[in-house]
């Protein structure tokens, strides 16, 4: 039979000790941080609708980055390192065409907007391409070789050799390119302020400008548009089932490189979106801006629920309202460590994510 | 005189350095309910899987109607004709029952035919029609087996590859299931059948083949497998 082990009951109570200390800690670095950013809340709610609009347009870009990273893990079950340095690709593909077609402020909108159309179409489909070639020279080479590893490792590499295409990208001179490049090439590039920054809600004290307006406009119908896509298209509902049993799709007929392709050129393209329009939304782009923007956009995915297309979008708007309200009410330097803390606790404490395995949605 | 539509010819292969196919060789006449019996482990899932291209045989040959069809990727040779319901049923836990029956009918995106397919296919599974807009991962077995045969019928198959059918469904609904394959077989498609519950299969089957660890061991008519004594004591359950 077994022997009860004499327990340790006398002695120091390290334990109790131990969570006395975790208490105090909460209380003193969670709790009246927290009290005092509800009490800064509740003092200036202007304040605070402007955060939480700077947080829906944060969102936006955010979401559309994430569906990136849940599209491609959903089918491959890669994390895609590079993903957020495809974004920063996107912004300075797109700034180079509004050099190549010298849009300034001045350009009248009868020729800005349709041009401004192209230019968004064009960078999609650049970042949509470059993605998909990447996977197909890379990624795919290192599937059904058994380790997850490897791809992962690969996609860390892709990461790097984007961004220092972005420093190559960024030291350009062409003519052709009116001078947006070609400065230093680790310095910031300039977008010229083409979305109109007039406040839609001016008066009340509250700002949400006409570009703000773009950025989620355009994010929500490609948000959209993707959604019916994903959910009604004979092609979305393949990908769908390729995400959820590849052999069984293959079975059906779904010819899976050519799905997991399409989820690359999906993500991609929208990435490439999210990089014209932040670019023209803050006026820069800078070769490193892919990590932070990749970060926040990882976090919302695996918040949502990383392989969950819903999760994503909802994720995105999660972490840009956290982003906007940290920036504010902790500090802009401490946003990145919160949102990474995010990360942790929730890889930790429900890597399913808020709308966990089994919701509709999930790719 | 009957033509052989399917024919293995010594196929080889392997899972890395497992030998799992140690040279099949069996032919499908158009028509028939071929039966591929043999224990856990013996390669009859190997065997489907090398036919569907999900795996590739190392050596031997696939012949469907007498074209090669053994390099061709899995999706082109559902494009034949050759359609397989998998074993384990596979079916996408999170689509709806009508999206996984029209995953069915991928290769074909025609919704005029995918009409009368559906309804072709909830003629024979009345329970699916009632099911339509439920998410494939919360049927039960039984159902999701009837959806795995309805998915595969979706994609109008010349020969139809069933694994395991009656796997996990309780006595009625194996005797329902059976009855079923007769029928698909009688309107028309050409079944290979694998089985464990040798039993069943060989009461539907025409011709059978007898499997154990890669190697064929026995091939006869359904009725000669029947009464055959080896048969009737590894697989029938009979002293
Ligand atoms: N994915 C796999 N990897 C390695 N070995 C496998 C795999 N699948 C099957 N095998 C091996 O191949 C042999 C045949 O398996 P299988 O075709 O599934 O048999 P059956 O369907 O007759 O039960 C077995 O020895 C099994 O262990
Ligand atoms: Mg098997």
């Amino acid at each position: 039979m077994a022997t009860s082990h004499p327990r340790v009951a006398q002695g120091v109570p390290w334990r109790s000790i131990g969570k006395i200390l975790i208490v105090i800690f909460c209380v003193l670095f969670l709790t009246l941080p927290l009290i005092e950013m509800v009490k800064a809340m509740i003092a200036d709610p202007q304040l605070l609708v402007r955060q939480l609009l700077i947080g829906l347009t944060n969102g936006a870009y955010i979401a559309l980055i994430a569906l990136g990273y849940t599209l491609v893990y959903g089918i491959v079950e890669l994390i895609n390192f590079a993903h957020g340095d495809l974004y920063m690709l996107g912004a300075f593909f797109s700034l180079t065409l509004v050099g190549v077609f010298s849009l300034t402020p001045e350009t009248p909108w009868l020729i800005r907007g349709p041009l401004l159309v192209v230019v968004l179409l064009a960078t999609m489909a650049f970042t949509a391409t470059l993605n998909m070639l990447v996977d197909r020279w890379a990624y795919r080479r290192l599937r059904g070789i058994g380790s997850r590893m490897a791809a992962l490792i690969s996609a860390i590499g892709i990461s790097f050799v984007f961004q220092n295409l972005g420093l190559l990208w960024g030291y350009l001179r062409f003519p052709f390119m009116n001078g947006v490049m070609g400065s230093n090439a680790v310095a910031p590039k300039s977008f010229p302020a083409l979305f109109p920054n007039v406040n839609l809600l001016a008066g009340t004290g509250v700002r949400f400008g006409a570009k703000d307006l773009i950025v989620v406009g355009v994010s929500v119908v490609l948000l959209a548009a993707l959604y019916v896509f994903v959910t009604r298209t004979r092609l979305g509902k393949a990908m769908r089932a390729t995400a959820q049993d590849r052999d069984a799709a293959a079975l059906m007929g779904i010819d899976v490189n050519r799905t997991i392709s399409l989820a690359f050129i999906l993500g991609g393209a929208l990435a490439g979106a999210s990089g014209m329009l932040v670019g023209l939304y803050n006026g820069t782009a800078v070769f490193d801006m892919g990590f932070t923007a990749g970060l926040r956009s990882f976090t919302a995915a695996v918040l949502g629920g990383i392989g969950n297309i819903v999760g994503a979008m909802l994720g995105g708007l999660l972490i840009g309202i956290i982003s906007a309200l940290s920036d504010q009410y902790i500090s802009t330097k401490w946003t990145n460590a919160v949102v990474f803390g995010i990360l942790v606790i929730i890889l930790v404490y429900r890597p399913t994510g808020l709308l966990g395995d089994d919701t509709a949605q999930k790719a | 005189m009957t033509t052989a539509m399917l024919e293995l010819q010594d196929v080889h292969t392997y899972y890395g350095n497992i030998h799992a196919l140690k040279g099949i060789s069996l032919t499908v006449n158009q028509g028939e309910i071929v039966t591929l019996i043999g224990s856990n482990g013996a390669g009859k899932s190997t065997t489907l899987r090398t036919i569907s291209g999900l795996n590739s045989p190392r050596t031997g040959q696939i012949l469907f109607n007498g074209t090669r069809i053994d390099r061709l990727p899995a999706h082109e040779i559902v494009r034949l004709g050759i359609l397989q319901s998998p074993e384990g049923r596979r079916i996408f836990p999170r689509l709806t029952v009508l999206e996984n029956l029209e995953m069915g009918a991928f290769t074909r995106n025609d919704s005029v035919t995918m009409k009368e397919d559906l309804e072709r296919v909830y003629t024979l599974f009345p329970r699916l029609r009632e099911r339509i807009a439920q998410k494939g991962g919360t049927l039960s077995g039984g159902e999701q087996q009837m959806l795995a045969i309805g998915r595969a019928l979706m994609g109008r198959p010349t020969v139809l590859l069933l694994d395991e059918p009656s796997m996990g469904l309780a006595p009625v609904l194996v005797e329902q299931i059976f009855t079923i394959i007769q029928d698909i077989n009688k309107q028309g498609t050409t079944i290979l059948l694998v089985e464990q519950n040798a039993l069943m299969a060989l009461a539907v089957a025409h011709r059978g083949y007898v499997l154990q660890t890669g190697l064929i061991v026995l091939s006869d008519s359904a009725a000669a497998l029947q009464s055959n004594e080896t048969v009737q004591k590894a697989y029938l359950g009979m002293e």
